[in-house]
């Protein structure tokens, strides 16, 4: 806890610096996540984030700083540094917004934290610099453990009342890390918030893991797991740990996606020895093939409808995203035709754009296509991307990168003006998933 | 009590991992770290054959660890396709195995790490067949032989660079002791 303090303070302290260095969170045995913004935004709106008042210097949780590094991971705002905030104010009574409008900031946040008959109540005002109107002004019920999550609902609220958008700041993260050098390395799947805080490991093994993908209601993952020494889907609670293994049959068990319902996994297996498409009823095991055909059929994702499934299939000769309707007719319709590698297609949540990972200028790069017209939008510039996954609110990917020889999770705006890293000090970290939004 | 019986689980697995695993033969030059750290060191790790003390051992597992000095086949990018000098590989294994109808061996198909995890399970799998055909064209029987494909997710030697990848493209031939 003292160590993400001295993050947030020295974030706070450096004015002008990029590469913030936040040494995020980490309990004991996981790797520790860093973030470093690697792309700005020049027209990020200015904001000010007011310490809140109730809290002493030194806390566990620093409110304001939690809601700072929110809107600035959104790539949307620029929030002031710490040593520029001219005053303290702790309510819209105490604000004199002239002080503001010379820092040219366009947007204040103040509030503070009161003791309540239950835990604390967390109070906060988001007003207009310019004209001096409050936008928003509410009270979140919290205590002392939940100050963080508090804090990620606060810069919820904040960022959509100034974008339109809802805020995905406290929703999860689900990845995987492995350790040690082949052959003998350590698999972990890790929960952790989406600013990289908080990681739990939910299971490890000494076989690869997979593929984690949340259920519709946030509840559950469902996961690949080789500890079997051959693969099998598992189905996990995240709650309370306790697991199903809903898929062992011979050969391949792999790239489990949830239905919009939660109650069906598409699934790829390989009972003639190359993989197809199937769907499974999660309460009856009645499986269904959807897919039937020479070439590698994997990596499904559900339509919105529920209806249809787009996923990756070689049949052309090379990876290539397909979509094919789930009732009778079942002839699938090729969805990419630019670049010679387009996979593992993902639906954003308004379900106009896919995110998949296409083969661009010799680099293995993020791109977004839209469904309507086919244009493919590459988000980034790396060689080695992968695994992209939309933030519930569609404002942002999250994806699997390399860095400095090892794999590192990154974030990057849906129109690829801002990028940040998430990485860790040891080991590999991949495969990430951001969770839906989940009732607080 | 579930978190005790996976943990058992994964024990037992590691404790087969460290018996079948092939002794890896460098096809190129360093990563010494992709030595296998397994018992199958004991049948001689880049040695010109056993030394003394195998005078115990039977004909079949002489033979055995003859067949475990090349027990991987390499392939192209994006290929699946056996090239010509792993031909007499599979072979030799073909062969053991149709002489010893009892023994069994697990095709584990990998990938390198470019392209998505998922298909690259595909492309593991796809590899591990074609050795799969390959040996039952030469007459082994199909229930002798168990596939699994790893992807990307299991390499043989770390690195991002064109030898990593040539030598984490594979198939390892995996004999039951």
């Amino acid at each position: 806890m003292q160590v993400m303090l001295a993050g947030f303070n020295r974030y706070g302290l450096l004015p002008g610096l990029l590469a913030l260095g936040l040494l995020l969170a980490a309990s004991p045995g996981h790797a520790q996540l860093r973030l470093d913004i690697t792309q700005g935004v020049r027209d990020a709106v200015p904001i000010a984030v007011v310490p809140f008042g109730g809290q002493a210097e030194g806390g566990a949780v620093d409110v304001a700083a939690v809601i700072a590094n929110d809107l600035q991971m959104s790539g949307r705002f620029a929030p002031l540094e710490r040593a520029d905030l001219v005053a303290r104010p702790t309510s819209g009574a105490d604000i004199r917004f002239e002080d503001w409008r010379l820092l040219k900031s366009d947007f204040i946040v103040v509030g503070g934290i009161e003791p309540s008959a239950t835990g604390l109540t967390v109070v906060f005002e988001l007003f207009n610099v310019r004209t001096g109107a409050s936008l928003l002004a509410q009270r979140l019920p919290s205590s002392e453990r939940g100050l963080r999550v508090t804090a990620h609902r606060v810069a919820d609220l904040v960022f959509e009342r100034l974008t339109g958008i809802p805020g995905a700041f406290s929703t999860r993260i689900a990845y995987v890390t492995m350790d040690g050098r082949p052959p003998s390395q350590r698999y972990r799947l890790v929960v952790a918030d989406a600013d990289g805080h908080n990681p739990r490991t939910a299971m490890e093994s000494s076989e690869p893991i997979m593929s984690p993908a949340w259920s519709p209601d946030g509840q559950n993952l469902a996961y690949v797991s080789f500890e079997g020494k051959a693969s099998a889907i598992y189905v996990q609670r995240l709650a309370t740990g306790e697991r199903r293994r809903v898929s062992a049959r011979a050969g391949i068990n792999g790239a489990p996606a949830w239905s919009p319902d939660g109650r069906r996994l598409a699934l790829t297996l390989s009972r003639d020895g190359n993989l197809d498409l199937y769907t499974l009823d999660l309460a009856t095991q009645t499986l269904t093939r959807v897919t039937s055909d020479d070439a590698i059929d994997t990596e499904p994702e559900w339509s919105q409808d529920g209806r249809a499934l787009y996923f990756t299939s070689d049949r052309s000769g090379n990876a290539q995203v397909y979509r094919v309707a789930l009732d009778a007719a079942r002839k699938a319709e090729r969805l990419t035709f630019m670049n010679g590698y387009n996979a593992r297609p993902r639906l954003s949540p308004d379900g106009k754009e896919l995110a998949l990972v296409t083969l661009d200028r010799g680099g293995y790069r993020i791109a977004v296509m839209e469904l309507a017209s086919g244009n493919l939008r590459v988000l980034t510039d790396a060689r080695q991307d992968e695994s992209p996954s939309f933030a519930p609110n569609g404002a942002m990917l999250i994806y699997a990168t390399r860095d400095r020889g090892r794999g590192a999770l990154a974030i990057v705006s849906s129109d690829g003006r801002f990028k940040q890293r998430l990485s860790s000090d040891q080991g590999d970290v991949r495969e990430p998933a951001w969770s839906p939004f989940v009732q607080p | 009590m579930k978190r005790m019986q996976f943990l058992a689980v994964a024990l037992l697995a590691l404790g087969l991992a460290a018996c079948q695993k092939p002794t890896q033969t460098k096809p190129e030059e360093g990563a010494g770290a992709a030595v296998d750290g397994g018992g199958a060191a004991t049948s001689g790790i880049g040695a010109e054959g056993p030394g003394a003390g195998v005078s115990s051992l039977t004909p079949q597992q002489q033979a055995l660890a003859e067949l475990q000095q090349k027990s991987i086949v390499y392939f192209d990018y994006d290929s699946s396709e056996i090239r010509p000098e792993y031909v007499p590989l599979v072979a030799a294994h073909a062969a053991y195995l149709v002489k010893y109808p009892s023994a069994s061996v697990r095709l584990e198909g990998h990938t390198d790490e470019r392209g998505s995890r998922e298909y690259n399970i595909g492309l593991g799998e796809r590899r591990a067949q074609t050795v799969r055909r390959a040996l039952l064209v030469q007459g082994v029987a199909e229930a002798q032989i168990a596939t699994v494909s790893y992807g990307e997710e299991r390499p043989a030697v770390e690195g991002s660079d064109d030898p990593a990848y040539a030598q984490n493209r594979r198939v390892e031939l995996v004999h039951a002791q």
